[in-house]
């Protein structure tokens, strides 16, 4: 075993692991800022400059609240449950390239933590078992609220999980390849059409599995209009009704780490990811997940929760055919493109 | 490509649960723990409760996950087809246009006998 290497990359993992605890942190007060303007309000803004301190505060609060398991809950379950989603939910960006490879004090370090060639795969895989922390904390809480709020939460997850692995299909019949890094590094090329010359981003030639899955995104994350499983107004607070303290923030963190994660697999699945008009590199990355992380809190301020039933029908009457309509129409071009038709 | 690479994911994975186990038995040291009765109750807007927690549900959960189960294989099977699509060409896109087809008649049967609607 290449001991060299397996160091070299758990580094870049761990950096890429508290950068990305750093970034939700700040995804909150960023969400919360940007919520507030869009409602005529002010928002945080007394901790720190700008109320930049905010989400340090909340941490310390969240810290020092009492940690309470209620009498009939699955003790050990309902303790290690938030655990599960916290653990789980930075391990998606693992395979998510940031860049070239650096060359530091003679050591190759690669801005990518896990080459893996079934990433689309690995991804998607993650989203399912994203799903245990959810279904067992509910369960183990010993509330109906908090069960009735994790069974909505896998039924939403689990059908917008398909409609998400469908829409890729047709990215991967144009790419050939399972691996980020394969996926990137054909929509690199240029595409030239008579007096254009346009990037190869799959958001151009893939405009419809583009809108399916940052629709299934958002409902894959339990954000609003689909927050379903946290609708105060029926369910309390869902899944997390019965937690408090630290363990509460564990299923937050989570929340936020999954958007982020989401983000960046859009940009780097549809809009090129590191790819950009000058000088490539992570700006470009950060930059396109930033615009996808104000469209989650935008799509927040804007739109109302939708009803149960319409959220399921939408998802297995609307837009999983889309998905196989598009399937199959970008197998017809596809194949017309490679002159078997 | 290679096994460390997922070396690197379950170390990953070993990592972010040691820093959550000590971030909550760091808590342990400044968060007070004063249980009682009352607060230990499950939270139902304050009235006492009296039904099991655990009681019947709606099948309709059930019957989204079979669908889940059908299709979620679907998908799998799509993905190696999508990825050698050049190699198989008309032949590959006319047996995976047929499985589909066969799954999206499924899909119609239950769309008629109401398996997809929630009232």
């Amino acid at each position: 075993m290449d001991w060299q290497r397996l160091l070299v990359s758990y580094l870049v993992g761990f950096v890429l692991l508290n950068v990305l605890l750093g970034l939700m942190a700040y995804m909150t007060w960023f969400e919360r800022r940007v919520l507030a303007r869009l409602q005529h309000r002010v928002g945080p803004n007394r901790t720190g400059p700008f109320g930049l301190l905010q989400p340090i505060a909340d941490g310390i609060k969240l810290l020092a609240k009492e940690d309470i398991v209620p009498a009939n809950a699955d003790r050990l379950v309902f303790l290690v449950a938030p655990l599960l989603s916290f653990a789980l939910a930075p391990l998606g960006a693992a395979v998510i390239p940031f860049g070239e490879t650096l060359h530091l004090f003679g050591v190759d370090v690669p801005l990518l933590v896990a080459d893996i060639n079934v990433a689309v795969l690995y991804v998607l895989a993650l989203g399912s078992v994203g799903v245990y922390g959810i279904i067992l904390g509910g369960y183990a809480s010993g509330n109906r609220y908090s069960l009735l709020g994790a069974l909505r939460s896998t039924a939403q997850v689990i059908s917008y999980e398909l409609v998400l692995g469908l829409s890729l299909v047709g990215v991967l019949i144009l790419s050939g390849s399972l691996s980020l890094q394969d996926i990137l590094r054909e929509q690199q090329r240029t595409l030239v059409i008579g007096p254009l010359t346009l990037p190869n981003w799959y958001i151009l030639s893939q405009p419809l599995a583009f809108a399916l899955f940052l629709i299934a995104a958002v409902a894959e994350t339990n954000r609003a209009p689909f927050d379903l499983p946290e609708a105060e107004t029926e369910l309390v607070a869902g899944y997390f009704t019965e937690y408090s303290g630290f363990r509460f923030s564990f299923y937050f963190l989570a929340e936020y780490i999954n958007m982020i994660v989401v983000s960046l697999l859009a940009a780097t699945l549809f809009l090129g990811g590191i790819d950009g008009p000058i000088a490539d590199g992570v700006w470009w990355l950060a930059l396109k997940a930033l615009f996808f992380l104000f469209f989650y809190v935008w799509l927040r301020a804007t739109l109302p929760r939708f009803r149960y039933d319409q959220l399921m029908g939408l998802a297995w009457k609307v837009l999983l055919p889309l998905a196989l309509l598009n399937i199959a129409l970008t197998g017809l071009v596809r194949l017309w493109g490679i002159g078997a038709l | 490509m290679s096994l460390i690479d997922y070396a690197v994911i379950g170390l990953l994975v070993v990592t972010g649960t040691v820093m959550g186990a000590v971030l909550i038995l760091l808590g342990h040291f400044v968060r007070p723990r004063k249980p009682n009765p009352a607060k230990l109750q499950p939270y139902e807007s304050g009235v006492p409760d009296v039904a099991p927690p655990r009681g019947r549900l709606t099948p309709r959960f059930y019957l989204v996950a079979l669908l889940f189960v059908v299709f979620d294989v679907e998908a799998i099977f799509l993905y190696p087809w999508a990825v050698a699509f050049d190699a198989l060409a008309l032949y590959g896109f006319v047996q995976a246009a047929l499985f589909v087809g066969i799954l999206l008649v499924g899909l119609l049967y239950e769309w008629r006998k109401g398996a997809l609607e929630w009232v």
